[in-house]
Parts: C-alpha cells; structure tokens; sequence
C-alpha cells in the first residue's frame, strides 16, 4: 500500500475577493485515518473541503488529493471522492432512489450497478422504506442520509462530510454517526468538519481546530486535551450575572480559570479537590459540576471564545 | 496556420473541450419526466396547430400570393416556415427559464459539479434536452404543416435539421443570458426582445419590403433560420444558405463557451 497522503496541503489559501476564508494551512490526511475540522461558523471549514472536493479553485499555496493536483485534474480526483455538501443539495425533482441511481451514472457506472448498489445504500442508511419518495416530504436527518449514501454511490476512497449533523436532533444525530463508524471500520478515509466536540471526539482519530482561515492546534482528540487542557474542568455556576464578580473568591484554585458570563470554569486535575477548596473558602454557588475535560475547554483555551455561540 | 476545423478549438473553452458526459443530463431530463413531465412537452403540439390553422382559415385568403427573391409563392407557404423557425426559437428560449430555476433555487448543478461531470456537460446537456424539446415541437409542426396543405417540395424534411440548429443556437445564447439574471424580474424583457425579433425577421412579409432597412433584418439571427427553412419548403438549395447556417452555428458556439464560463464562475466559487 502506498503511504503518499491522501490529502497534502501546503501554505493553502482561500481569497474571496480581498477577504481572506483560509489562511495558509497546512494539513496531511493519510488512508484509512478519520481526520477532522473543528472550528466555529467562518472558521474557513467549508472553504477548504470545497478545495478538496475540487469544486473551488484554491488561490494560493499547495494541494494534492491522492497525489494529483485539483487545478488540473479535478474529474480524476472527483471521480475517486464522495462529497456530502454542507446544504444536502439534492435533486428535488428526483426520487430518493433515482437521486442515487442518477448520482452513480454520473459516475458512468452501468444502470444494473446504479440500480444494485441505489438499493444496498438505501438498505444501509436505513431508507429503504423512502425509496420512491420525493426529496420535499423528508426530514432533515433522513434527506441528509440519503446524502451520505449519494456520496458512497462510487465507493470512493475518500469521504468528505461537511458539517454532517448540524442542526439534526440528537437521535438523528446518534444515527448517522454510527453509520459513519461503520464507514470508518470498512476502512473509508473519512474527512469531515464540525462545530460540535462531542462529535470530533467520536468520530475523529486525529483533528485540526481552525479558527479565522487558521490551524491552531493540532492532533488526536486525547492529546488535544492533554496538551492544552488538565483532566477535569470544575463549573461554578452562581447567581445570575455575579460570577464576573464572584471569580475572585475562587482564584487560585486548580491550574488555571475561565470566566464565562453564565459560569465560572476552574481547570483541575483532581476536580473534587478543587470543589471542597471552593467550599472550604466560603464560597457558595448555586451548583457545581465536575467533568472531564473536552475539545470546547481546547478551543476555549486557544481562542478565547466558545466554539457554538 | 488554422484551420477552419481548429477554430472552434480556439473559441471553446477547456471546459466545454473537457465535456464527456452531456448526455447524462438528457439522461436526467428522461427521468424527471418519466413522471408525468411530458405533459408539459406535448402541450407544444398545439401551439403550432393553432397558429396555422389561423392562417390557413385567415389570412391565406385574405393576402394571395408573395414574391419572395423571384419566386412567387401562396401566402400560406411564406409564412409557415417563417412561424415554423420561429416556434423552434421560442421552445428553446422558454426552458432557459427552467435552466435559471435550477441554477439559483434548485441549485441542481452544484451535487453534479462534484463528480466527473463538468461546466462543459452541464451546459452541453441542457442545450440539448432544449434542442431536443425543441425538435420534437418542430417536428409536430411539420406534420401539421403537410396535413395543412402549407409545404410545397419534399425537401421540406430539410427543415428540420434547421430548426434543430436555430433550437440549439437560441437555447444556447438565452440559457448563456440566463446565467447573468439575478431574479425573475430581469426576465421580463425577454419578450421585449423575443417580440420584435418575432415580427421583424421577414417573417410575415419578405425581405425586400422592408427597403433601406434590410440589413436591419439581417442582423437578426432568426431571420437566417428563416431564409433557410423558407428556401427548402419551395425545394431550393442556395449558397446562401452555409451564410446563414454560419451565423447560427456561431450564436451556439459563443452561446455555449459563455454558459460554461459562467457555470464555472457562479458555481465553483
Ligand atoms: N463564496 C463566497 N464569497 C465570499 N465570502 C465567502 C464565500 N464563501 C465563504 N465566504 C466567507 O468565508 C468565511 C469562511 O466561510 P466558510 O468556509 O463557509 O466557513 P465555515 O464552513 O467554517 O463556517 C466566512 O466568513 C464566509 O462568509
Ligand atoms: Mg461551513
């Protein structure tokens, strides 16, 4: 097996007009890997998966996608890849199953295959039963299912999702990520971007948190926290709109803290111990709440913001 | 040196070069109506029906007979081809609508742009689906026409290829002028061009009535569909004839070269 990265980019930048969406990344993603964006509304997620899908060119710095140039052989790389868009954009006058049937002969494979694989894809995201329906009626987390299995029609390599859950309900949500477990345990390279941590956190072996066009962090969920984080997070939450002014009575405590407006978060490593500090200095809030540390306590830690605002 | 055959090389850009696949959206278009769109087609058939049963009840016998470039004809046989070329136009500029819908509310093409296919087959497909929509009109009128009494030589099965070529040549500047629409407001001075062109392309008089103004006429692309449908239904093969098919197959080249671009630049972003 070759062990060229699938994705390499180098110096990549991304100008709409004299604004700047992606500012010079740099990123590898090699096969079988489930890699990630993580990052908020107009970190650029969208920019650079459009980059990668070849279906925006980049304007400056260096990309390869399965060691080929998008510039100049876009229809070779598309052809290799499956896409699952942020809008699902898909073919409203078409029919669930002439949607994927239609999408496999853009691909130029036979009508008997479109047919085989329509059904087995629709078997596999659990659609079946919506087969002849039209696009309207569907819910928001079925018409993104039947996305995900638009985009596995030519079996592709790679797998790009951009934003696959955002705004299902979290059933829906549970639902498409074990399919895409399933995807990553067939050994499907996944790529996708999200806003949500718990979901880098399931889905990601490794991940970049971008912020403004930029990369600024970089690694498995794990080290992410381990590196820019302590183990446990204490939240203090104390009346509403005192806990700028309750802070002080609590500094100190632990490595390090973060004022919120609706809560106070004290970084520990032993998050117990720091709760009976605070009690044992008098300090009395109205709860508190000890627990692991996660990718938003990263990215608050990077950026100074919270990812979902 | 170039050549004539390397010259549309030189207007088209890579990416209508690059089309493989245009079929695949007449492929979609055969789905899409597979279920009860081609209601909408078969509708056309009576446009035709009407519009020269007017004329054969009507006019024909109200006007006589025209001279037309030293051959005098009956009224009916003038005009008929005339509507006939108009008819294709007509069919092709109305689903560059259809084109604007998908574009900017179904967004139909961004899900196609992100497999093999490319703005050269999108923009390809489509002129051909209105071709072809276009053609099956043209054909309903030519029957309709024979049934009438209005075609005057066998060589009126000629016309149709014309009326394929002046199909594709309008698809093919309307769907390009579709692309810079921002709403649905900016179509309404589609007729405000459609209508003139309709009038005024030596359609219902000939071309030497309209005296110092002929060249106005000429400028006209529809009048070169006209001149050529009008001389096969008299049974007349002229020189003139590659002039006038030239400048239709120009209108679709530069048609098509600018539908590609703006795909790729409204698109691919
Ligand atoms: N086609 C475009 N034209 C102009 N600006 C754009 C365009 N697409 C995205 N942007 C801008 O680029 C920034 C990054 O957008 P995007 O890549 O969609 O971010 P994300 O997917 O992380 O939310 C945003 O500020 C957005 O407004
Ligand atoms: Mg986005």
């Amino acid at each position: 097996m070759s062990t060229t990265p699938l994705i390499v980019a180098r110096g990549l930048v991304k100008r709409f007009g004299s604004f700047t969406a992606v500012d010079g990344i740099d990123v590898e993603v090699h096969r079988g890997e489930s890699f990630g964006f993580l990052g908020p509304n107009g970190a650029g997620k969208s920019s650079t998966m459009r980059m990668i899908g070849c279906v925006s060119p980049r304007t400056d710095g260096e990309l390869r996608i399965f060691d080929m140039d998008p510039a100049t052989q876009g229809k070779q790389i598309r052809a290799r890849i499956g896409v699952v868009p942020q809008a699902d954009q898909l073919d409203e006058q078409l029919t669930v199953q002439d949607n994927l049937m239609l999408y496999g002969r853009y691909f130029d494979l036979p009508r008997a295959e479109c047919r085989r694989r329509a059904a087995e894809l629709l078997e596999f995201v659990q659609l079946t039963d919506r087969a002849t329906s039209k696009i309207e009626p569907l819910s928001g987390g079925m018409k993104r299912r039947v996305t995900i299995a638009r985009s596995l029609v030519n079996e592709p390599e790679l797998l790009l999702l951009d934003e696959p859950t955002t705004g299902l309900d979290p059933q829906a949500r549970h639902v498409l990520w074990d399919r895409l477990y399933r995807l990553k345990q067939r050994g499907v390279t996944l790529v996708l971007t999200t806003h949500y941590m718990d979901e880098a956190e399931q889905l990601c072996d490794r991940l970049v948190v971008m912020d403004g066009g930029r990369i600024v962090a970089e690694g498995s969920p794990r080290s992410l926290i381990e590196q820019h984080s302590t183990r446990e997070v204490l939240e203090l939450r104390y009346p509403a709109g005192t806990n700028e002014e309750r802070a002080p009575d609590v500094a100190g405590i632990g490595d390090r803290s973060e004022v919120l407006p609706d809560r106070v978060l004290i970084y520990a490593h032993d998050g117990e111990a720091a709760l009976a500090e605070v009690h044992a200095r008098g300090s009395r809030p109205e709860s508190a709440l000890v627990r692991r540390s996660s990718l938003e306590d990263v990215f608050l830690r990077l950026t100074g913001r919270s990812l979902v605002d | 040196m170039m050549t004539l055959a390397e010259l549309p090389l030189r207007i088209l850009p890579p990416a209508v070069l690059a089309a493989r696949r245009p079929h695949r959206m007449l492929e979609r278009q055969w789905i899409v109506n597979r279920r009860g769109g081609w209601m909408i087609v078969l509708t056309g058939f009576f446009e035709p029906l009407f519009y020269l049963l007017s004329i054969r009840i009507g006019f024909g016998g109200l006007v006589g007979d025209v001279t037309d470039g030293g051959r005098t004809m009956p009224y009916a046989e003038f005009v008929a081809p005339a509507l006939f070329a108009s008819s294709a136009m007509n069919g092709s500029i109305y689903e560059a609508t259809n084109i604007f819908f998908k574009l900017k509310y179904e967004k139909t093409y961004d899900a196609v742009l992100a497999t093999p296919m490319t703005s050269g087959d999108v923009a390809l497909g489509e002129m051909l689906y209105a071709t072809f929509r276009g053609a099956l009109y043209s054909v309903a009128f030519l029957i309709t026409m024979w049934a009438l009494g209005m075609t005057a030589s066998i060589w009126a099965i000629a016309m149709l290829p014309v009326a394929m070529l002046v199909s594709f040549a309008f698809s093919a500047v309307a769907i390009a002028g579709t692309t810079y629409m921002r709403t649905w407001a900016d179509f309404e001075y589609v007729p405000s061009l459609m209508l003139p062109m309709f009038l005024f392309s030596a359609t219902f008089y000939p071309l030497s009535s309209y005296g110092d103004w002929q060249w106005v006429v000429q400028l006209s692309p529809l009048y070169h569909g006209v001149a050529v449908v009008r001389g096969l239904n008299q049974g007349e093969w002229a020189w003139s004839y590659l002039a006038h098919v030239s400048v239709l197959v120009a209108m679709a080249l530069w048609g098509l070269s600018v539908t590609a671009r703006r795909i790729d630049h409204l698109l691919l972003k």
